[in-house]
């Protein structure tokens, strides 16, 4: 297992795959960092060496925000909304989405599992 | 998609007037709007907009936090009290 910015452990798998495993950095951030290391971006991790780790992690450090830096980077954006009142820092109070989205059904991914209504009468057929 | 540069932050002819002339004069006095499209540019900064709801005005502060929203992001034009049986404490 490596380790590169603080916790974060992949291994075994290609290195374009295994940076995505840091918060922060997806598959095409993982490609911009390989392309300007010049490491293959199907070597796997462990057949790194230590210098391109080193070139890597200088990378990494120097150009792009990650992990707990990252979200309270986040939270600090939201918490701005909050505190102007806009309509999205509201939306975000209440847990509901920002964009205009329908909220009569679905939008379960901001409003979170189900939950029964007491008294709710289901459609008969 | 986000609005060109090209064309600088869109704001009504008429509330950009206003504020100019206050803020050259040094007067605040609180400006009625119905523009909720207008961005709020810095020149907004400590003046106080009623911005219309569809209802009536709601007022608002600007802070400079709030450069770069549009107006009618901080006046509501929705009025959710709750839904029926959700008793709240």
């Amino acid at each position: 297992m490596a380790r590169i910015a603080g916790v974060d452990i992949p291994d075994n798998k290609r290195g374009e795959i295994s940076l995505t495993y840091i918060f922060g950095i997806g598959r095409s951030t993982a490609q911009n960092i390989l392309d300007k290391s010049e490491i293959d971006r199907n070597k796997k991790v462990q057949d790194w060496s230590d210098d391109e780790f080193a070139k890597i992690r200088t990378i990494i450090s120097d150009e792009y925000r990650i992990e707990g830096e990252l979200r309270s980077e986040i939270q600090l954006n939201i918490k701005r909304l909050q505190d102007i009142g806009s309509y999205r820092g509201i939306r975000h109070r209440i847990g509901l989405p920002l964009r205009g989205q329908n909220t009569k059904n679905n939008a379960r991914t901001r409003r979170g599992k189900k939950v029964a209504i007491a008294g709710k009468k289901k459609a008969l057929k | 998609m986000s609005r060109s540069l090209k064309k600088g932050p869109f704001v009504d002819y008429k509330i950009e007037k206003r504020i100019l002339e206050m803020n050259e004069s040094g007067k605040k006095k609180v400006v009625k709007t119905w523009s909720r499209r207008s961005m709020i540019t810095p020149d907004f900064v400590g003046h106080t907009v009623a911005v219309h709801n569809g209802n009536k005005f709601i007022p608002v502060y600007i802070t400079e936090n709030m450069v770069g929203h549009k107006l009618g992001e901080f006046s509501s034009t929705r009025n959710f009290r709750g839904h029926a049986g959700t008793r709240k404490k």
